[in-house]
């Protein structure tokens, strides 16, 4: 791989990371303040269409994001109504709300634009098109032969759209406020101990409804972001689970925007190598060694554990095995002899670099990576008592 | 409106007619109090007699069904705990309001910031709350994080909080109940500073000894009303007692001398590490005999509860305890509840409402539990006898005086000493060889304290062993037979209750082995501090 590759694998993590961090920050402002936000996916469901929709409509992207921005801020109070006023499970108000967003976009965009529940592309004028530095190349023939920094500068800093650097520039902000303002002292305690400053003579209820329509604003961005930026228009299911991805890119980030930033770079590179190489070749050997490594990694942690992880995670790496010695005996049909077999170069299965991102959030929320104390108060109501 | 006066003075807290009622129960009864500037003004009365509710009126938790609240003689509304403040008043609540994770500093700030930005607000805040404990003596780390503070220190946190919003009236409530006894006199020395320097303080407690320590007048509650008040130096413990229960009570526990007779439990070299590895009991060896009372005394969290848990089945343990000279499985493979009561071992766990009982359930279930396997249960050897639980919960109830004497009732629904009698109730009942007690008397009140004392020098009569943990030093004082104080995992010493007092098991309660020699407050806050830094 040469340079240029890495840079334009950066390009696509950042690109891919930029719906996945807006709405990880989002996640991170309600559930420092308590409330856990399970709907985060619904909302940017819901975001992305009504800002194809009405971006198509006004030609304006602008538009559209503020519509985008609008419905999500509508679904976060919805569930601020049913999980702060009227104390409700806060999951069961996220899975509705994802429910809800997942058919109801689908049903208006055919009632709409009767394209089988998906927006007309977008003109280029009515989207959020690539910005260029001043002296940044633009033609992929010029890159490639430029020098590394030009081609840095060029594929790397420049070219991105306005949303990228505004949901970068949100990474310092979100900390600032959380970090160095009254609001963000205020917030932190109410996820903390809500009682701490209901006592202190501070609105839980108007902190948190700030809270969850921060929340609303960041995922109407991530939304309209995916349909107006990455996509020119809206189809079916288009977000993808990055709201839950995000979700776990925040328990790996500890409630904490620059490691979400890390987090969901980390995601963004996942996505990026799956759109990018569709096709790894590998010789035997290495995936071999990959899986015994993983296999022998979890084998040795369930060993300190109790009986029935060693069982769980004993069978996952005697499968794990099992695949490794199946590419190899596989591979001993191409060549001569089983050493030879070793070094033979055989295709890694697509579905496998697609599922990574997956797999990653499985071992996040497993625990593998560390121990993430959420929020102490976070998914209760507050309920004043004496 | 001027509100009456007293010696030519204007009463800082003046209370008319507050009647709060939730549903069907009257909570506060027509209250009305005065509370003169520059006193210590103590409220005595039993769980569920409305101290908390009154007071809560007061912070502005609760709003009054009628009558009025005069501060320092203006009729002032409060609608919310920030017209509290605003009016003077701060909280120093029994369950600390602190946010754990953030620095003391923060939480003192928290809600009294300068403007919308953090830093110049926490730069004053720091400027005064180095004023405000030399000005009274509450030494602080302003950025100590609250979670490796230990209780005294969070408390003085609590303090601080008010008086950086300018409070003149501290409202404490309950504010011993977690703290050693050198850490209470403490707390008295501090509460005296501020009332000379002219703050008005209001002691909600429980405890009788600490109104006729520190108290200049005291109102005594009972069911909703406000029965008395009186100055502190025209009445005593006695009389208050018998305010607050509306009958004469037995401070002290009546009890003969124990006769122990053979060994029942001996506990050699026990060792507990919890699951996240922190090493809880340290080698602990101690023996209780029949028809004795062991003591251990400590302030929670150090290793106490840990040491029930062995002995009551649930948690793993290394070492070696004899139950009548066989060994009980400790391993944790064999081990639980069941097998325990099997083995003679009956207990009162110390949070009866999540392991004592199921507060969902109702009275007659709750009396079977653990011993729904029984013979006299079952039916056909298939089904459970409901009918005969019933009837057997009926009994109990009654011989218990649990009140109301409902066995169909959940468990919720019951006061807490009503709770724990019907725990007691169920392992007393069941003649066991030893009975593990955590925490009797924990949320009961006095007219149920005497009850469940009684009954468990009575199985002690009964030749029985008795293994007792109470944070409460009176408690142990009066109850055992011997003490044993528990400090960070390890026994300190045994004592007998007629050759020592609370000096001495303070001391020891705070790790400090030679308790003759002169020791200050500084000394034994650092060593709490260090034993919980194992939490």
């Amino acid at each position: 791989m040469d340079f240029f590759t890495f840079v334009q694998l950066g390009d696509a993590s950042v690109r891919m990371a930029i719906p996945l961090l807006l709405a990880c920050l989002a996640g991170l402002f309600s559930e420092r303040a308590g409330i856990f936000d399970i709907g985060l996916e619904g909302k940017m469901l819901a975001a992305a269409f009504l800002a194809a929709a009405v971006s198509l409509v006004s030609g304006n992207a602008w538009v559209g994001l503020l519509a985008g921005i609008g419905i999500s801020i509508a679904l976060s109070l919805i569930h601020g109504l049913a999980s702060i006023t009227f104390r409700g499970n806060q999951l069961i108000s996220g899975v509705a709300i994802n429910f809800f967003a997942a058919g109801l976009t689908v049903v208006v965009a055919q009632g709409w634009f009767a394209q089988g529940g998906r927006t007309p592309s977008l003109p280029k004028d009515a989207r959020f098109n690539g910005i260029d530095f001043p002296g940044a190349l633009t033609r992929v023939r010029d890159k490639m032969q430029a020098d590394p920094w030009a081609q840095f500068y060029s594929e790397f800093i420049s070219g991105h759209s306005i949303l990228v650097y505004l949901g970068l520039l949100t990474v310092p902000l979100s900390w600032w406020v959380l970090y160095r303002t009254r609001f963000g002292l205020r917030l932190r305690a109410v996820g903390e101990a809500p009682e701490a400053v209901d006592t202190a003579g501070i609105s839980v209820v108007r902190l948190r409804y700030t809270a969850v329509i921060i929340a609303g604003v960041l995922c109407g961005v991530a939304g309209a972001y995916l349909s107006t930026a990455v996509q020119a228009g809206f189809t079916k299911d288009m977000t993808a689970n990055r709201g839950f991805i995000a979700l776990a890119a925040l328990i790996f980030a500890k409630w904490r925007p620059w490691y979400a930033l890390g987090a969901c770079l980390l995601f963004g590179l996942f996505f990026a190598i799956d759109n990018r190489f569709q096709n790894i070749q590998l010789e035997v050997i290495w995936i071999m060694t990959g899986l015994f490594a993983a296999a022998a990694a979890m084998t040795l942690y369930a060993l300190r554990r109790e009986r029935i992880d060693l069982i769980v995670l004993g069978g996952l790496s005697a499968v794990l095995v099992f695949v490794g010695l199946a590419t190899w005996i596989g591979a001993m049909d191409e060549a001569i002899g089983a050493t030879a077999a070793l070094f033979e170069t055989v295709k890694v299965p697509s579905q496998l670099i697609q599922s990574l991102p997956y797999l990653f959030v499985v071992v996040v929320l497993a625990g593998f990576v560390g121990k993430a104390i959420p929020p102490r108060a976070g998914g209760q109501p507050y309920v004043k008592e004496r | 409106m001027s509100a009456q006066t007293q010696g030519g003075q204007t009463p800082a807290i003046e209370l008319k007619g507050i009647s709060k009622a939730f549903g069907p129960v009257q909570a506060n009864k027509d209250i009305s109090i005065r509370v003169m500037p520059g006193t210590i003004h103590g409220i005595i009365g039993e769980n569920g007699a409305g101290k908390s509710t009154l007071m809560s009126i007061l912070y502005g938790f609760y709003k009054a069904d009628s009558g009025e609240i005069y501060i320092n003689g203006k009729l002032t509304e409060i609608p919310d705990s920030d017209a509290a403040i605003a009016a003077g008043i701060g909280m120093v609540f029994q369950h600390f309001k602190l946010v754990k994770n953030f620095t003391v500093l923060e939480n003192v700030v928290l809600g009294a910031e300068d403007g919308p930005m953090l830093r110049p607000s926490l730069r004053r805040g720091r400027q005064q709350l180095k004023e405000l404990s030399e000005e009274y003596g509450l030494n602080v780390d302003p950025d100590a994080v609250i979670e490796d503070i230990g209780v005294g220190m969070q408390q003085r946190v609590e303090i601080l909080k008010a008086l950086y919003r300018q409070a003149d009236i501290l409202i404490l409530d309950e504010p011993t109940g977690v703290l050693t006894p050198a850490e209470a006199d403490q707390l008295f020395r501090i509460l005296n500073r501020l009332k000379e320097e002219g703050k008005t303080i209001i002691l909600i407690t429980h405890k009788l000894r600490e109104i006729m320590d520190i108290t200049d007048t005291v109102s005594v509650m009972r069911r909703g009303e406000m029965t008395s008040t009186v100055k502190t130096t025209d009445t005593n413990p006695a009389d208050l007692a018998e305010r607050m229960v509306g009958r004469k009570v037995l401070l002290r526990v009546d009890k003969k001398p124990a006769t122990p007779g053979e060994v029942v439990l001996d506990v050699r070299n026990l060792d507990v590490v919890d699951e996240k590895d922190v090493h809880r009991v340290k080698g602990v060896s101690f023996q209780v005999r029949a028809g004795e009372i062991l003591g251990i005394a400590g302030v929670s969290g150090n290793g106490q509860s840990e040491l029930l848990e062995v002995l009551g089945g649930y948690e793993e343990a290394t070492g070696e305890i004899l139950l009548n000279g066989q060994p009980l499985d400790l391993s944790g493979a064999k081990s639980d509840g069941q097998s325990r009561r099997a083995r003679g071992i009956a207990h009162v766990p110390e949070d009866r409402q999540h392991e004592g009982l199921i507060m969902n359930f109702s009275a007659w279930e709750n009396t079977a539990f653990g011993y729904h396997h029984d013979e006299k249960y079952q039916k056909n050897g298939l089904l459970m006898d409901n009918s005969a639980i019933l009837k057997d919960a009926q009994e109990k109830m009654d011989r218990f005086d649990v009140r109301p004497p409902n066995p169909l009732l959940a468990a919720k629904n019951f006061s807490g000493g009503n709770q724990q009698k019907i725990v007691v109730a169920r392992e007393i009942e069941r003649d066991p060889d030893l009975l593990l007690v955590g925490q009797p008397t924990r949320g009961v009140d006095i007219g149920a304290i005497e009850f469940i004392h009684q009954q468990i020098v009575a199985l002690r009569d009964a030749g029985k062993a008795i293994l007792l943990v109470s944070v409460e030093l009176e408690e142990i004082m009066g109850l055992s037979d011997r003490i044993a104080v528990m400090f960070d995992g390890k026994i300190m010493g045994e004592r007998l209750p007629s050759e020592t007092d609370e000096k001495e098991l303070g001391l020891l309660m705070a790790g400090m082995t030679d308790t003759d020699a002169p020791h200050s407050i500084e000394e034994i806050e650092q060593n709490l501090a260090h034993a919980g830094e194992a939490e």
